[in-house]
Parts: structure tokens; sequence; C-alpha cells
């Protein structure tokens, strides 16, 4: 109504519109009206979700790093690369986004357990052991959560106009300065979400964590771990957990909207 | 907004609803549908297929998973018939909400053993050895029934333990040991031989032993009581127990 020049949406898109969103707020409605509001100090300053927080904020961010700085190079090579079966390649690399968490996990414990086919040599040679370690959980959530990151920013990079390279080129600048001063400053906004979008995938990752990393409060018990254990023992305690999970992202998802992805195309100043 | 609301509850109340106006015409038979407890899958379907062959007409489909959630779902008006719980705590859930028909009854019994790798590589003789520092032994968690039993044996034996992991539920602890990635827990007896040639289990003496009681019942709100009924008659009889027994339950 405020917008008169756009056309009016026909009614049944927005009939359809309006359940989606019904559909997203619902769930959420449902948490918050059984949340028990006047014991959720007690269950917020408890040490056990402190710690459950904390490991959960420490090991997604750590994944959200690992994803950029090997998902990025990969989505390069998956973008810009000719190179035979890149499609397979591809679908390899995305693999993990589909199959089950807990059989990521069950593969993880055949690639990288203590009898894994290297995980036994990590651990005869490097004394490295990744199940029930902290390590673990990080390694559990990049795994799921790179992926996210992969798409996104592979997509940016097919997507973007390659002419500002060319230019950049021959004018003649290196490789590496163009790649930081052109390639990445343009898909940004893919950049940044594609992060984003990994770091909240690991923050909520449940089923390969358990799997691979264990559940031990302090080393591998993340939240979304606690919040299914508390279920079982003390239900009003795992509804303020969960909306904790709930609130972070939320906050993100929005201040990612407003501030960094709002702030127009980044191309005009970069070929000033 | 109000008008979507209404439409979205509609179409999911029309997906989830249990259509029970198909009342059964055959006394004693029809479907019925069987909550259980998940340590109880390969015995009672190997039962329902038994069960079904006596009676024929009848039919059963079973939903496993475990007793907390399973009562859950029943008192929130899922379409049970019969619930068999692993513990009697859930079973009480059932019968405070006034949603069982009769008096549960223990059908059947189970004890913990210790899961180790095949051919017990690590020599684990008893409980005390689950203390050893090299070992990696993972355990249930406190909050989960096979976590209070294995907190009651370890207490008992005066054993502390330092387990690497608090797995969520009992098949936790047998995928890392079967898996190779941990070396023993404390599971229940069933668990072990279940798990086939992937593992084997050290028995802990009665003495020190935790027995869990498998009570039954019709529910409430089962629209085929009498089928409900022969069912649970057929797993206490002396073909359903040779079939539990057979499975690693002890008998009540």
């Amino acid at each position: 109504m405020t917008r008169p020049r756009t056309a009016p949406l026909p009614l049944p898109i927005v009939a359809l519109a309006v359940a989606a969103v019904c559909f997203f707020a619902l769930p959420l409605i449902g948490l918050l009206w059984r949340a028990p509001w006047s014991h959720a100090w007690t269950y917020l300053s408890d040490d056990a979700t402190a710690t459950a927080l904390r490991l959960s904020l420490v090991c997604s961010l750590w994944a959200m790093v690992l994803s950029v700085v090997f998902g990025v190079p990969l989505a390069w090579l998956l973008a810009r690369a000719q190179i035979p079966g890149r499609g397979v390649l591809r679908a390899l690399c995305t693999l993990s986004m589909v199959i089950p968490p807990v059989v990521g996990g069950v593969a993880l414990f055949f690639s990288l357990g203590r009898r894994g086919l290297v995980g036994q040599y990590l651990d005869r040679w490097f004394d490295i052991r990744l199940p029930y370690t902290t390590a673990g959980v990080v390694v559990a959530q990049t795994f799921v959560s790179m992926p996210f990151l992969v798409i996104t920013v592979e997509a940016a990079l097919r997507q973007m106009d390659t002419r500002f390279e060319d230019a950049a080129r021959t004018m003649g600048a290196a490789p590496g300065y163009t790649l930081r001063r052109v390639t990445l400053p343009t898909i940004r906004p893919a950049l940044i979400a594609g992060a984003v979008l990994a770091w909240a995938r690991a923050l909520g990752e449940f089923g390969a964590t358990i799997m691979f990393a264990g559940n031990f409060p302090g080393t591998t018990q993340t939240l979304p771990l606690s919040v299914y254990l508390s279920l079982e023992s003390r239900p009003e305690a795992a509804i303020i957990q969960a909306l904790i999970l709930v609130a972070i992202s939320f906050a993100v998802l929005i201040g990612l909207r407003d501030r960094w992805l709002g702030a127009g195309p980044a191309t005009a100043q970069v070929v000033r | 907004m109000l008008i979507a609301a209404t439409i979205a509850l509609a179409l999911l109340m029309t997906a989830c609803g249990n259509d029970s106006s198909t009342t059964d015409s055959t006394p004693g038979g029809g479907p019925i549908t069987v909550f259980a407890a998940a340590s109880l899958t390969s015995a009672f379907k190997e039962i329902g297929s038994a069960f079904t062959a006596a009676h024929p007409g009848a039919s059963v489909t079973f939903s496993f998973a475990a007793s907390s959630e399973l009562v859950t779902q029943i008192n929130q008006g899922a379409p049970a018939d019969v619930f068999a719980s692993a513990d009697q705590s859930n079973m009480t859930k059932l019968t405070d909400a006034k949603n069982s028909a009769g008096a549960p009854v223990v059908f059947a019994t189970n004890s913990a053993q210790i899961i180790v790798g095949p051919g017990n590589p690590k020599g684990i003789t008893g409980v005390a050895d689950l203390a050893k520092p090299d070992l990696i032994v993972v355990s249930c968690a406190a909050e989960v029934p096979c976590g209070k039993y294995s907190a009651q044996i370890l207490d008992k034996a005066g054993v502390t333990l330092t387990p690497r992991s608090l797995e969520a539920n009992v098949k936790g602890v047998v995928a890392k040991v079967t898996l190779g990635e941990a070396d023993a827990g404390i599971v229940y007896t069933t668990d072990v031989i279940a798990a086939g040639d992937k593992a084997a289990g050290v028995v802990i003496p009665p003495a020190l032993n935790v027995v869990a009681q498998y009570p039954i019942a019709v529910t409430k709100t089962s629209a085929h009581r009498a089928a409900a009924q022969s069912f649970v008659d057929f797993v206490r009889s002396a073909a359903g127990q040779k079939i539990l027994t057979s499975n690693g339950f002890g008998t009540p």
C-alpha cells in the first residue's frame, strides 16, 4: 500500500506467502509460549548452559573460519578452473550437506577415527586423536557447514562480471592484487552470506557432532547436544537453551541483512 | 493472516489426524498399532509376525522409539493401541494421565552387560576394569534410563568412571564400541545380542546388576481393544516369551 508504483500481487500468492510465514512463525511462537519465563534466569545463569554456550560459540566460529580459509579457494576452483569432472567434484564437496549428519559422523569415524583410513596414522605417527575432543567438534561442524559457503561463493564467482578482472589484469595488476582488490570485494555480499550460513549451520550442528566427538560437558557438549539431553530430564531448561540459540541466530540474521547485504553494489567503488 | 493461519491449521489437522472412524468388523482382529521401546525392536518384530500367523486377519504396525518419547506422543493423542515401556517410570506417566485401559503388567526383564569389541581385545573381566586409565569408556548420560542403571551399578561396585562421552541413548554407546572408537560401555544384554558378531559382552554379576522391568498395557483410546488385548496376551504366552528370551530378555 505504501508503494503504489508496484503492481498489486495476486491474492493467491499473498495467501500462500502468508501461510509460509505462519509455518515458520508458529513453531517459534510455540517455543515462546511454553517457555518457563518465571524461572528463565535460573536456567540462563546455569553453569552447564553457560559452558555449553561458550563451547558452541567457540567451535562454530572456528568452523566458520576454516570454511572460509578452505571453502573460498574451493569455490574459486569449482567456478573458474577448467578441470574435467567438475560436476562430480562439486557433488563430492557438497555431499555432506545432504547426507544425514549422523551418517556423516560415522563416515568421519571411518576416515579420521582411531581405526580410520587416515586417523590410525594420525594416532600412531602424530599422536593426534580427534574423537572426543573439541577439535573433533570443529571438524564435524566444518564438515557439514563448509558446503553452504562453497555453493554461495561459487554462484557469486560465476555470476560476476569478469571484465573488471580482465581490466585490472590488462592494466598490469598482479593476480594476487586482482583477487584482493577486485574479485573479493565484488563477491563480498555472497562471501559474508556464505560465511554466516556456514556459521549458523555449525551452531545448530547435532548429529555429526554427537557421533564423532561424543558428548562431554566442557569439551564436546555444545548447546544443541545439551538441549537434546535436557529434554529428557528438565524440559524447561531445554526450552530456555533452545531460545538462546534462536535468539543468537535471529540477531545475526537481522544484523547481517542491514549492516552488510543492504550496502548496495560494491562494484562501483572497485572500478573507480 | 487469521484466515491463512486457519487454512494452514486445517491442512495440518487433516494431514496428521488419525482416521478413527474405521472401526473393525472382525471382533478380536483388526489393525493395531504398538508403541514399543527401541530395545524391543527385533523381539517385537518377530512376535508381530508370529502373532499375525496365529491370528489370521490381524495386522500389527510398530512404532519404536525411546519410551519417554512414546509416552509423550500417546499422552498428546497419538493413535497407539498398545504401549510397551522399557521402564516403570514411563509407564507411570501413561497411567497417571489415565490413558491406560487396565493395570500394566511386566512381561520381560533386561539386565546390564559390559559391551566390548569382538573377542574382548582389552581383556575386560568386570566392572572394576572400566576404571583403567588406558581404556576409552563411553557411558549413557545420567538423563536417560541406561545412564541411571549404569550409575547404580558403578555405585554398587564402588567404581568411579571417567567416560569420554555421555551418550544420549544406549545405541550411541553400542555404535561407538562396534565402530571400534570406544573400548567398553555399559549397555543392556539385549543390545549385546543385537550387535551380533560386531561386539562381545562381559556379564555383570547379579549382586551388582540392575534389572529393568518392561511393563505393557492397552491404551484407553484404543479403537481395537480386543485385538490389542490378544496381542498383549500373546506377548505373555509361552510362544512370546520364547522369542523374548532368544533376544536376550529375562522372564519376569
